[in-house]
């Protein structure tokens, strides 16, 4: 049977009731006493010297309050970037300013000049069409390897050139060179992962206030981090204390990474409000949502596997050419590296390994995490690779993968990181029955009866979640700490707010942390509720993103709620008059050892604000209690994907028939929101592998600026997936022994339909070894055609 | 959105009266003008809404037997009442755009937009259908003019748009993958004196027709017939999605599958 509450029952998503009903409340729907309205004017050149703003018909135009530009912003500091990253020679990464509003040059398209705050959005947006810029258009840098070239243009006229750093990490680098001289067969693949735009269903908002009764601001945002945010621009950006300043981030539409980042509007419509004395709101249109939100991978690699004679991995090497876009966004470069290179053992026993990363500045929008974060790049690259080497030494490419598999646990690989627990074996299997890889002949016969071509691809993953241990990020450049906080208040009558530092926009903290609470407590979950995504409610956390939730906060708040059965242990021994080591709680009651004696949770919660007959002498009135908690490592989510295709040969296009995937997450909360977190992913994957396209051209334009010319997937792309997480080795060093499940569908299925594209390809003879994402009609056709 | 003013006439008389207003453009649907004037990249002076003349509404069959579609019909009653009617037509109708689009959007307005990846100016010029407006009745041969780009006059209303009904017929559409628009598509109709097959989606000069394609079909009403036929590349658009080659190279797919699928 099935559960019904706790951890491991499938609870409806509880605040789906009021995301479908329309009664959510996002930063949008916010609207303060006396607000206004920006509107930011953009830079419609990828690169320009800005040789003068004139604003002064603009100002006299009705219902214009003010007009901002760079100049508003001198002396005050630029958007931080939160991770250094050392490069090969051990020097610092090059880190340039990152304005508030452009000073002096503009660096994108879409990169903000001035802003024009009125009455109105209407009445700033007329305004905006007077404010005359005199920008003088410059060359662009776009292709991240021209950009690298002598005579590129610059993107920071103070840098040497457009290197932000070259980065190597792994094995030694000669002892790779010499296992892949002696190698028996060396499979090499050179390939794109193409930019994407994040798309969350929600655009940006930032609404500012201040109050000049208590000289404080508060900022409404559409935000993954509040917390993060209230520390970046507070104290980096416009040099506000924390307790004068406070970050909501409300209701959130989607962020898949776009929405952990601080942004320039941001940090303007705090700064505004503090100027004008009024609240300041920008809500952002879905044009400008494609030019200003950090957009996602943008990585050209070249990597080289190296077998010996048996088939065994030997060695693996990989350059990587990856965007930064025109400024370091808030973990830009941490993505390339310690996200993605840390990663490139994947679920094999490769025993060398090399990674080498150029991060590259360009005329672009600034690029950072999304979804999965450098570790769909790493998936896709090596799970490329391998099915390539599958093909060259002609063996089947699942058992080329089991044969490689890492099989004992804890494993240190050579790419800095320990795997605690997993059984990739047990997933394959897994995979192989829900797949019916053996049907898979048979199916491909029928495809072919009706003209059509089917491939299968097969590929693992794994990925590092739950981010993450702070001494160690700290050690590789994280300048931030990324444990996790939760205060569980429980109130007089028994009821519970868990204040949590974790943020959900849309993956269902609302219904799944109760269940954690209600199972350690032997209560209803209707009786607790979580508060999220206010700095003046909750504690300081680090927020959503790097599938942390449950891990990390889920942690904290296992930990808080210990203490809180600690102590109503002790207010329950001293009401049954027994000794605190005798007390036991189940369903809701608590009883004395060897007894029938008990007290309801309820009579003890009472108890401790109505402190009548209560061990005063011994302990603090109240029932509430705070944890940090600090992993002591990555988790590892890992599992095996499986996809079939059919392409029409006469037209290129490829329909996904099956999608299977066989995760091992460790233990789970919510089995149904874990199948929704997985639908999601793999729909992204399958966005990304067949259509989503962040395209710019040689001058900097993005051609795919809107949903006309970026292919977003849609109900009928995509198939009705097979997901199972029953393999589950539970993860050894946090109390829940989650893994976190938010990444993973994005992260393993890619390559699954690159892999399936490409044996459909080559069923029909065609002497394709490799097609570039997205696989479009077009691209697919062209490549048959050899 | 810059201000404009607004008048929502009930007869053709009205409207065109309306229209004599410097910079008064007409509004259908408003599908492609509202989000046009949402970017701020056209500026009327007046929008006349043609959605309240009940003359321009609707869908029946003339007395010589002719489709007849009311200008302001929008697209989901043409693929519910022309579905006896004329179902190529009705299904083309179906599958533009999603439902509100479908609800909204006119034939008038797809019409009179012209743009090179609609659906519709395939089925008027594959019909070899007549534009009727307030002033005048237009051949579709005479009607298309390139890329949004057509015969109407300032101030002119498509009222009506008739359509022969063929002895068989089907539209292929191959959907660009993001805007589902055509990236290239075919619409086929055999009549008693002859075929006619329009591209739409594919040439940088608009919809057009394969003539080729319609005198081979003509003689023998096969896929087959238009097996070894091809367009060329030259002057088909290039874009994210398809380049020249490819376009023509769906030419000549879609109009295989069209001509199978009207049997
Ligand atoms: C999301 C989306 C998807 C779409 N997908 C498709 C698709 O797959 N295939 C396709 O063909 N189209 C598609 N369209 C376009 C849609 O069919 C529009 O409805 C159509 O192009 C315009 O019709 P309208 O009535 O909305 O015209 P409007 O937007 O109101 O007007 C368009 C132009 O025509 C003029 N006009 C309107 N009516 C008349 C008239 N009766 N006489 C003279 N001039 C007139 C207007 O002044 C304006 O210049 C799509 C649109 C959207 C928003």
């Amino acid at each position: 049977m099935p559960k019904d509450h706790g951890i491991g029952a499938s609870s409806k998503r509880r605040e789906d009731v009021r995301f479908l009903t329309g009664a959510g409340q996002y930063t949008d729907d916010i609207n303060v006493q006396g607000q206004t309205y920006v509107h930011f004017i953009r830079s419609d050149v990828a690169h320009g010297r800005i040789n003068g703003i004139n604003t002064s018909a603009a100002e006299a135009m009705p219902g214009v309050i003010r007009i901002f530009t760079g100049a508003d912003f001198e002396g005050i500091g630029g958007l931080p970037c939160g991770w250094q990253v050392t490069d090969r020679h051990g020097e610092p990464m090059k880190e340039p300013a990152h304005p508030v509003l452009a000073q002096g040059k503009v660096r994108h398209v879409g990169d903000p000049i001035a802003a024009v705050v009125a009455e109105s959005y209407a009445k700033a947006r007329d305004a905006a069409e007077a404010v005359e810029v005199d920008i003088e258009e410059l060359p662009a840098a776009i292709d991240m390897k021209a950009a690298l070239e002598g005579n590129a243009p610059k993107v920071h006229d103070d840098l040497a050139d457009n290197l932000c750093y070259d980065w190597a990490f792994g094995s030694d680098a000669a002892e790779v060179d010499a296992a892949f001289s002696n190698a028996a067969h060396v499979t090499t693949l050179e390939l794109v992962n193409q930019r994407l735009v994040a798309n969350p269903m929600e655009p940006r908002v930032a609404v500012g206030d201040f109050s000049r009764a208590t000289d404080e601001s508060t900022l409404y945002t559409t935000s993954q981090n509040p917390h993060v945010i209230r520390l970046l621009m507070g104290a980096f950006v416009l040099g506000i204390p924390e307790h004068k300043l406070r970050v909501v981030a409300p209701d959130v539409g989607g962020g898949f990474g776009s929405k952990i980042f601080h942004y320039a509007e941001e940090a303007f419509c705090t700064f505004a409000a503090r100027q004008i004395n009024r609240p300041v709101k920008w809500t952002a249109s879905r044009s400008e949502a494609f030019l200003s939100d950090a957009q996602g991978r943008d990585h050209v690699t070249k990597i080289e596997l190296a077998l010996d004679a048996d088939n065994n991995f030997t060695a693996l090497r990989t350059e990587t050419y990856a965007n930064m876009g025109a400024y370091l966004s808030t973990f830009a470069p941490s993505v390339p590296t310690w996200l993605h290179g840390t990663l490139m053992a994947g679920n094999y026993k490769t025993p060398l390994i090399h990674v080498n990363v150029k991060a590259v500045f360009t005329n672009t929008v600034p690029v950072d995490a999304y979804r999965g974060a450098g570790r769909p790049e790493a998936t896709y690259q090596l799970e490329r690779v391998i099915d390539k080497a599958a093909r060259e030494r002609g063996v089947d490419p699942i058992a080329l993968r089991r044969q490689n598999f890492v099989t004992e646990f804890p494993y240190a690989t050579p790419v800095a990181v320990e795997y605690d627990t997993g059984d990739y074996v047990a997933t394959m299997d897994k995979l192989e029955e829900i797949a019916d890889i053996a049907g898979f002949e048979a199916r491909r016969k029928e495809s072919e009866a009706r003209g059509k071509l089917r491939g299968l691809g097969v590929n693992c993953y794994i990925e590092a979640c739950g981010i993450a241990p702070s001494n160690l990020v700290g050690q590789l450049g994280a300048r931030a700490g990324l444990y996790d906080a939760a205060t569980v208040r429980v109130n007089a009558t028994g009821t519970i707010s868990v204040m949590v530092g974790a943020h959900s926009h849309g993956q269902g903290h609302e219904t799944a942390f109760p269940q954690v609470v209600a199972e350690m407590l032997g209560i209803d979950e209707s009786m607790i509720d979580i508060v999220h995504g206010d700095s003046s409610k909750i504690p300081f956390g680090m927020g959503t993103y790097g599938s942390r939730s449950i891990a990390v906060c889920g942690s904290a708040m296992v930990r808080a709620t210990e203490k809180i059965i600690a102590k109503a242990k002790k207010i329950a021994a001293h009401l049954m008059e027994a000794s605190e080591a005798d007390i036991g709680i189940k369903d809701g009651q608590f009883t004395v050892a060897g007894t029938d004696k008990s007290v309801a949770w309820g009579d003890v919660t009472l108890a401790a604000y109505v402190p009548h007959n209560y061990p005063l002498e011994e302990i603090e009135p109240g029932l509430e209690e705070t944890a940090f908690y600090d992993p002591s490592n990555f988790t590892y989510p890992a599992g095996a994907y499986a996809c079939e295709v059919e392409v029409d040969p006469d037209t290129g296009k490829v329909t996904v028939e099956r999608f299977a995937a066989a995760d091992d997450f460790g233990n789970i909360i919510n089995p149904m929101i874990v199948d929704g977190q997985v639908h999601g992913g793999i729909g992204q994957g399958i966005g990304q592998a067949l259509m989503e396209n962040c395209a710019y051209d040689e001058n900097g334009q993005l051609i795919s600026a809107s949903y006309m010319d970026y292919a977003m997937p849609r109900a009928d792309d995509v198939p009705f997936y097979t997901v199972d997480h029953s393999c589950q080795t539970p993860c050894t060093h946090n109390p829940l022994g989650v893994k976190g499940c938010g990444e993973a569908g994005a992260i393993g299925s890619p390559p699954a339909v690159i892999n399936a594209v490409v044996d459909a390809l080559q069923s029909a003879g065609h002497n394709v070894t490799h097609i570039d994402m997205p696989a479009s009609p077009q691209r697919v056709w062209a490549a048959m055609q050899g | 959105m810059y201000a404009f003013d607004f008048e929502k006439p009930s007869t053709v008389a009205d409207a065109v009266a309306a229209l004599k207003a410097e910079e008064a453009q007409p509004l259908g649907g408003g599908q492609t003008l509202i989000p046009t004037l949402k970017q701020r990249l056209a500026m009327p002076s007046k929008l006349v809404s043609l959605t309240g003349i009940d003359e321009m509404k609707g869908v029946c069959v003339a007395d010589d037997g002719a489709v007849c579609i009311g200008g302001a019909t929008p697209h989901a009653v043409v693929a519910r009442e022309a579905a006896k009617s004329y179902p190529a037509l009705a299904s083309l109708a179906a599958n533009i755009g999603d439902p509100a689009v479908r609800n909204r959007g006119t034939i008038g307005g797809s019409l009179a937009n012209n743009d090179p990846s609609a659906c519709y100016p395939a089925a008027a010029l594959g019909s070899g259908a007549t534009i009727v407006t307030n002033a005048r009745e237009i051949a579709a041969d005479d009607y298309f003019q390139g890329m949004f780009a057509t015969a109407l006059d300032e101030g002119e209303i498509i009222t009506e748009v008739r359509f022969p009904v063929p002895e068989k017929a089907a539209y292929m559409k191959f959907e660009q993958p993001a805007s589902r628009f055509a990236l290239t598509a075919v619409f086929v109709a055999k009549y008693a004196d002859g075929v006619r097959v329009a591209v739409t989606g594919a040439s940088e000069e608009g919809v057009f027709r394969w003539t080729e394609a319609e005198e081979a079909l003509s003689s023998n009403f096969s896929p087959d017939a238009v097996a070894g036929l091809s367009v060329p590349a030259d002057g088909m658009i290039g874009d994210l999605h398809g380049t020249p080659a490819y376009r023509a190279h769906l030419v000549g797919v879609m109009t295989k599958r069209a001509v199978a699928a009207a049997g």
